[in-house]
């Protein structure tokens, strides 16, 4: 095996201590761009290397070449088919725990490639699907309201306010949120959804979303998608506060957060949903969204300093390092 | 949409367009609409003699609930599809926001 396995492999494995020391961490708190960029390094890194280390292991026995091109996979990919289907007639090679070994592993790489892919079209496609539907019953029912220009309102005693994002975007607000919150509160609420609408973080959001399908009982997984998805409001925070007021974002924040529970018709949401679906609203793990709401309020009333630009710059470094390492080692012949 | 609601009984174009006066609509752009939304399953319609007879699919009550359900949602898996601006919490959480909430007002007068 070449150096370039070692390396795939040591990029492969490391990504997995490196995504749990980044959830644990307090500075993504302070730059969150610069953390979302890194998780998606780790996440771009890890299924390079880990596919890369699977077929190289198997590539470095089976083909006669060194190094772990894309050509030398293919090669190692037919060799191993030919030594499947016993129509190796240079006979050299025999069958035996090695060799199986390297198939195993080169097949794993394959098919992990594979699903990775797949899971990544199926939830774009189910994304796309739900932004359908909600577009098509939001036409129907949806309408416009003075308070709020440019969002759609739905009549619902429910507080909720979300977006939904695609090139035809909509701001939608519950009719219980236009009770609740004060004019100024509103103002600060547009402006954050209309960030995350103006930024795509729903594209950040999408893969780590999708991996998280694939692998739900993955700690790794989970952590990643629920420190992503505060990283990308604590952004849509930012940008908002700097077109407005800190407090009434942060005002609407806790009105939004503690109108739950009661307020909520259960019972409605149980008719489109069944029972299952609305057991599962209501059994959320609160104490963490509490503490994720707590963590952005506070951050709002009381802005951390951002990273020093020489710390910027490091995570930028090991990012980058991150992504390009295990793409190099994959294309040059080690 | 909304008269289909409203009604009580399956309707005609006839008396979907009657009900539209102060829009001034032809006939055939309600046909249009109405075979548009049975297309979509949002109305489903039956032949009553030589005429269709149009009825909401479901409440509007239901597709209010659909649409909430899938925007409050707390198991993550439509995340990507919605980005919600906060999510609801109860019990003691609720009301340890409700302190804050009223320790910020009380700053600045709300």
């Amino acid at each position: 095996m070449s150096a370039a396995v070692y390396l795939l492999g040591a990029v492969a494995i490391g990504c997995v201590p490196a995504a749990h020391l980044l959830a644990s961490a307090s500075w993504p708190r302070r730059s969150p761009a610069v953390a979302i960029a890194l998780w998606q390094a780790i996440g771009l890194g890890w299924g390079v290397a880990t596919v890369g280390a699977l077929a190289g292991v198997g590539a470095a026995g089976l083909d006669g070449r060194a190094g772990i091109g894309l050509s030398s996979v293919a090669g190692a990919a037919a060799r191993a088919a030919r030594l499947l289907l016993g129509t190796d007639s240079a006979a050299a090679r025999r069958w035996d725990v090695l060799t199986g070994l390297r198939v195993l592993s080169l097949t794993t790489g394959i098919l992990l490639l594979t699903l990775l892919c797949w899971i990544l079209l199926a939830a774009v496609a189910a994304v796309l699907r739900a932004r359908h539907r909600q577009r098509a019953l939001l036409g129907l029912l949806a309408h416009d309201d003075p308070k709020v220009p440019g969002a759609l309102v739905v009549d619902h005693p429910a507080a909720a306010a979300y977006c939904v994002p695609g090139l035809r975007s909509a701001i939608v607000i519950s009719a219980g949120a236009l009770d609740l919150l004060d004019q100024a509160e509103l103002a600060a609420v547009l402006a954050h959804e209309r960030a995350h609408l103006r930024a795509r973080h729903d594209l950040v959001l999408l893969p780590f979303t999708a991996l998280l399908r694939a692998f739900r009982w993955c700690a790794v997984a989970q952590e990643a998608n629920r420190e992503v998805a505060l990283l990308v409001e604590m952004m849509a925070d930012d940008r908002a506060r700097r077109l407005l007021p800190a407090r009434e974002l942060a005002t609407a924040l806790l009105r939004v957060g503690a109108s739950g529970g009661g307020a909520a018709p259960t019972g409605a949401l149980a008719i489109a949903g069944g029972p299952a679906t609305a057991a599962s609203v209501s059994t959320g793990s609160k104490a963490r969204l509490d503490g994720e709401l707590a963590a952005r309020v506070t951050r709002l009333l009381r802005p951390p300093p951002g990273l020093p630009v020489i710390a910027v710059m490091l995570l930028g470094t090991i990012a980058a390092l991150l992504v390009v390492a295990p793409a190099v080692a994959l294309l040059l012949p080690l | 949409m909304e008269i289909l609601w409203v009604s009580p009984d399956p309707m005609t174009v006839r008396q979907v367009g009657d009900c539209l006066t102060d829009r001034d609509l032809a006939h055939t752009t309600v046909m249009t609409v109405l075979d548009r939304l049975a297309k979509k399953g949002f109305v489903r319609r039956q032949r009553a003699g030589r005429a269709w007879r149009y009825r909401p699919a479901e409440t509007r009550e239901a597709y209010v609930a659909e649409l909430m359900l899938t925007a409050l949602d707390q198991t993550g898996d439509r995340q990507a599809a919605l980005t919600r601006f906060a999510r609801s919490v109860s019990g003691a959480e609720a009301e340890a926001l409700r302190v804050a909430l009223e320790a910020l007002s009380g700053g600045g007068g709300d």
